[in-house]
Order: C-alpha cells, then structure tokens, then sequence
C-alpha cells in the first residue's frame, strides 16, 4: 500500500529540489518548519516523533533540508513528514504537511469487525507495523 | 454612551403621542444625525419604495417596522424607554444604475441601526424575527433586500459558533496544506443502501477526503435511513484502512421532528462517524439544537444550504446569502456551501468570495466590490469551512484553486462519479489534479495562466487525469449572474 496523508502523496515522491520550493514558500509566509517521523503511521497516532523542535528561527530553507538529512540518516527506514506551524492568533496550528521519506515495503493497515446487537459493527484498525516484535521495530537503522 | 437614560418620552412636546397616523420619519425612526454605537447591530436594505412613497419614508418604515412601530401611534410607547427600542435609519442612498433611464425602478441603500437590547442572546430565531420578521410584505414597499448586517461584537460573543471550525477539523482529519475533496453520492435518488455504499467506497478509495448524502436523502422507501448509515460506515472504514488517511461520509440527519433527528445522530456516533449533515430548511432553532449536540459529541456539522435560492437570488428582493452565512456561521455550522463561482449554480465571482471572507476570516474588512458593506469582527468565533460544490470538474482545478485557496472542499459529485474509467479513476483524477496545483502554486507558478499546463504534464503520467480533462474539456456554465454588488464609489458604509 501506498499512505496516501499529507499534501502530496498522490504525486510522485517529491525530490529534494522540489522539497526545497515547499519549505521556502512556508518560510516566506513566517511559518516554522519541524521534522517528525514514526514506523507507525495509524491516522490516529498523532504524535509522531519531533526530530528536535520545530525551526522557529532557521529561515533558510536549505537549513530544513539539511536537518532533514540528518533525520534521515537516523531513521531512514520509517515515514517522515515536514510540518510548517503558523502561529498566527486563530490558526496556531499546522499549515502544511506532507511526507518526504517513506519505508521500501509500506506495511499498511488492517481491519477487523466485531459484530454486535442488531446489525451494529465496531472496526478498529490496526497498523501491521505495530505487530512487529520492539526487537524488529525499534533496531537502530543499519 | 447610551443616550436612553437621559432623553425620555416624557421630554418630547405634545403631539407625537397623539391618536393618529404620523409618517414614521416623524415618529423618531428617521435620524440623519446618528451615528451608531459600538454596540448596535446595523443593517443595509435595498429598498424599491412604491410609486410616490419617498425614499427617506420607506426607510423609516423600515426601521419602524422592524423595531417598535405598528400603522399608528400607541400611547402605551411612553411607558417604555421608546428611543432604546426604535430603530434609526440614518442613511439612503441611491443604487447606481437603478431609476430613471434604466430598466430597473429606483432602489436604496437605506441603513438601519438597532440596540443590542432588542435582540435575544445566542438565538438566530430572535435576531431573524426582529429583522426580517415583518417588513418584506410592508405594502408602501415593491421590493426590500436585506445586503448585509454588521453584528457588534457583543452581540457575537453570546453565540458559541462553529461546533468544531477550520482549524480543528482539520487537526482531527490530520490534513493540511490542500483544499478537502468531496463528492456528492449519484444518483440521489433509488440506490439502496448496498449499492449505496459501493459509490461511498469507491470514490474515498479513489482518494476523496468525504463523501455526502444529498439534501433531499433523508429515510424513503428505496433505503431506509439506518440501512444507509451501515454500509456507508462500512465504506467508509475500508477506505480509511486502504490509505491510512482520516475519511468521512456526511450522513444527512434531516427528519420531520428534533427526536428523529437526533436519533440518527446518537446512532451515527455510536458508528464512529466523524461528521453528519443538515439541510438548510430545518429552520435556524433546530440548527442551533444540533449544533449543540455536535458540540457536546465531538461531531463536525456539515450544512446544505438546501432552498436558500427562494430568497437570496433576486437582486431586489429577499436576504443575501452573505447574511445568511453570517446567521449560520453564528448559529455554528462547520461546513458551508457557499458558491463554487465557476460551476451550475448561480454566483458572480467576486460576490462568492464576499461570501468565502464571512465564513473564514477573523475581521471581516468592509469590500464593496465584493458586497461586504460593513467590516465585521468576528471575536475569534471558529471559522467556517466554506464548501464549492455543483458542476464542477478537475480541469477547472486552478480557478478553484485560485479563486478560494486551500480552506476550502471542493465537490466533484457527476466529476468523480462519472467518470469514463470509473469511480476510483474520478476521484484519483481530481486528487491529482489537486495535489499537482497547489504543488505548482506554492512554487510560484502563475497558476491563473499556466493552470491548463500544470494540468496536462500530470495528465501524461496520470492515465484518469487524462481521461477526465479530455470527457470534460469543454464544459462550463457562463451564464450571467442574477446577483452582482452595486455600490455607491465613496458610500461610507461602517461606523
């Protein structure tokens, strides 16, 4: 499967240089960059690990690329994101978010159904990557 | 400031109280000098005054008619603190283009100002009742339009708003940096709720964030309203695990009373639904009582603005949906139809972005090109997701883009459903086109002009993206627009 959350994930991967264009049009509108990645992407896991703080104060885009090289360097194997946070009074939220680096093999989610009264359904879904042993899922990257 | 506690009835000379019919204008409606406060609600009339009924008249009428006064005169005024209660028109002004040498009778911008103590706090039902309650069928007038209201902050502060607003829902849908895709399930009428479903599944697993009941699928004979409920949770669930992304179906819980209504609401939170919807037509109480209960179960509300065009089209007559947007953004709906601009449905450009600016900004500036005659402080109420929707298709991608931004849902129900390959194939197509825009814009391209492009170099490596520029290529609604802004070049609008 192919996680399909953030701004452009039905594009093909973006590439550094185009990575670049998107972190300086969020920089030219005040916003801060920030770096965070995870192995498991549920839509409802939120908070994915921060890669440091977010860059209140780098306002040179090739700064975030560099950071994050340095993310993937560490974690090369898992999903990162890049999110700009605007701290405009009424947004103070996340403007921007998109994906730029993805696993080989994306593992991808599962559904389970559990029938109850009348024809009710409850679904959860479940990430494969979280039934990977910690031994498989928290190995530092060769 | 507030000048009632000093200027009583019992000061006036004798004669305004006797029994009789005084011109309104005499009766303390008309009041050129006023000028209002911080803390009264204003409103603009366009006002079609009968054949020889003078202008400055008709808008004391007005104002008579929506505040205090009845055809004659009450001596039981003066046991009231009257001046509070009457509302002061203090400005006419003639529209342009209207009158002598036009096809159109002479029409006003007549502005009325009203104290807050006339209005209910936190209930539309009272602000509407007060304002449009009586005037619009007040014989001396052919026509009266009610352009806009500025609402003081006061009066904003006793409403809750939005149950959820932009910033939120898209914190819960974890989506941000594009406009939202949607599609209205087709055809509206006779899928059962099986076949209903596979539409719902089809179009999210091709990459829509939501999915939506029409206006009018509510619980007929073809698909019984719980059977719907089930299998578009089912879809919808499937679509999620497929793609990893939040995705939700707008259920329609429009019934005949408030107990089926939130009936189907308890039973689309049992389901884990993350938003239902509403039509327009349930009446601005029983909005305000689901907006509560959204509130109170973490629910996002979608609200069609189903039969809002009996009266907000005609240029002379009824209220503009810029006020309507206003009641209901109030009132506290997440979601909005406000005009796709470019689509089937009625709306000049520059008028829906008027439209586009109450829903989601904080102050609201005063831009008579756009029909906003007031600026509008929103006292941090959340914001409205303004939703474009009606014959709308992937080609036109970088004017939708461009004419309202991200903070937007852009529909494609007949442009994701009928599209030649499929279902999946449509919805792929508008994400594409979607995600490749707003890539385009952010690095600086000239959307506007390279939009078609932008569009054909994803076209050569998204196969349904090609399919659908080219079923579609040459579609569009130009018709003209029945509602336009007129305004006076140099009117001084706001207090």
């Amino acid at each position: 499967m192919r996680l399909t959350q953030g701004a452009f994930s039905f594009l093909p991967d973006l590439t550094d240089e185009e990575i670049r264009l998107q972190v300086d049009y969020g920089l030219e509108r005040g916003w801060a960059w920030a770096i965070e990645y995870t192995d498991d992407p549920h839509p409802r896991n939120t908070y994915w690990e921060m890669w440091g703080t977010p860059m209140f104060d780098l306002r040179d885009g090739a700064g975030v690329l560099h950071a994050l090289n340095e993310c993937r360097k560490a974690c090369g194997r898992g999903y990162i994101r890049l999110c700009a946070f605007d701290s405009t009074r009424g947004v103070e939220s996340i403007r921007m978010a998109f994906i730029v680096n993805r696993p080989d093999e994306e593992p991808g989610f599962g559904l389970d159904r559990q029938e109850g009264e009348g024809r009710n359904m409850r679904y959860r879904l479940h990430g494969y990557a979280a039934d990977r042993s910690p031994e498989e899922r928290y190995r530092a990257d060769p | 400031m507030n000048d009632f506690a000093t200027t009583t009835t019992a000061d006036r000379p004798r004669g305004r109280y006797d029994a009789g019919v005084l011109k309104y204008r005499e009766m303390g409606y008309w009041q050129p000098d006023y000028t209002p406060k911080d803390t009264d609600l204003i409103c603009v009339f366009r006002i079609t005054p009968q054949e020889g009924v003078d202008a400055i008249e008709a808008a004391a009428a007005v104002a008579g008619e929506s505040s205090t006064a009845t055809w004659t005169v009450v001596w039981t005024d003066r046991l009231t603190a009257c001046d509070s209660y009457r509302a002061k028109a203090y400005q006419v002004d003639e529209v342009p283009n209207t009158g002598a040498g036009t096809a159109t009778p002479q029409q006003y911008f007549a502005y009325v100002a009203y104290d807050l103590i006339l209005f209910e706090a936190g209930s539309i039902a009272n602000l509407t009742a007060s304002i449009i309650g009586n005037v619009f069928s007040f014989k001396p007038l052919r026509a009266c339009r009610l352009e806009d209201m500025r609402i003081p902050v006061a009066y904003v502060k006793t409403f809750p708003g939005p149950p959820t607003g932009i910033v939120v829902e898209r914190e819960r849908l974890n989506n941000y940096g594009r406009a939202l895709l949607g599609a209205t399930m087709k055809p509206k009428l006779g899928l059962s709720g099986r076949n209903y479903g596979r539409v719902v599944y089809e179009a999210l697993k091709g990459g829509l964030d939501f999915t939506k009941d029409d206006e009018n699928i509510n619980s007929q004979a073809f698909m019984h309203w719980r059977d719907r409920f089930l299998y578009c949770t089912e879809a919808v669930n499937r679509a999620v695990a497929s793609s990893g992304e939040v995705k939700g179906h707008y259920l329609n819980i429009t019934a005949g009373t408030m107990e089926d209504m939130y009936e189907r609401a308890e039973f689309a939170k049992q389901l884990g639904a993350p938003i239902v919807m509403i039509d327009l037509v349930i009446g601005y109480t029983a909005i305000q009582s689901i907006s509560r209960w959204c509130r109170n179960n973490d629910m996002i509300l979608h609200m069609h603005r189903a039969g809002h065009g009996t009266y907000t089209r005609q240029k002379n007559h009824g209220v503009s949906f810029r006020v309507i947007a206003k009641w209901l953004r109030l009132a506290g709906v997440d979601h909005l139809h406000a005009g796709t601009a470019v689509g089937k449905l009625e709306g000049d450009p520059m008028t829906v972005q008027g439209y586009y600016n109450v829903c989601r900004d904080a102050v609201t500036q005063q831009d008579l090109a756009r029909g906003l005659f007031f600026e509008q402080d929103w006292a941090d109420l959340a914001k409205v997701m303004p939703v474009a929707s009606g014959g709308i298709h992937a080609g036109q991608m970088h004017q939708l883009l461009s004419l309202f931004g991200d903070d937007v849902i852009l529909q494609f129900g007949g442009g994701t459903i009928g599209h030649p390959a499929g279902i999946q194939a449509g919805a792929t197509a508008n994400r594409v086109a979607l995600e490749a825009m707003t890539k385009a814009r952010n690095e600086g391209r000239d959307i506007d002009h390279e939009g078609p492009e932008i569009l054909a170099a994803a076209a050569r490596w998204c196969t349904p993206l090609k399919q659908a520029l080219e079923t579609w290529k040459d579609v569009s609604f130009n018709y003209t627009s029945t509602d336009t802004p007129d305004f006076v070049a140099t009117a001084t609008a706001s207090a």
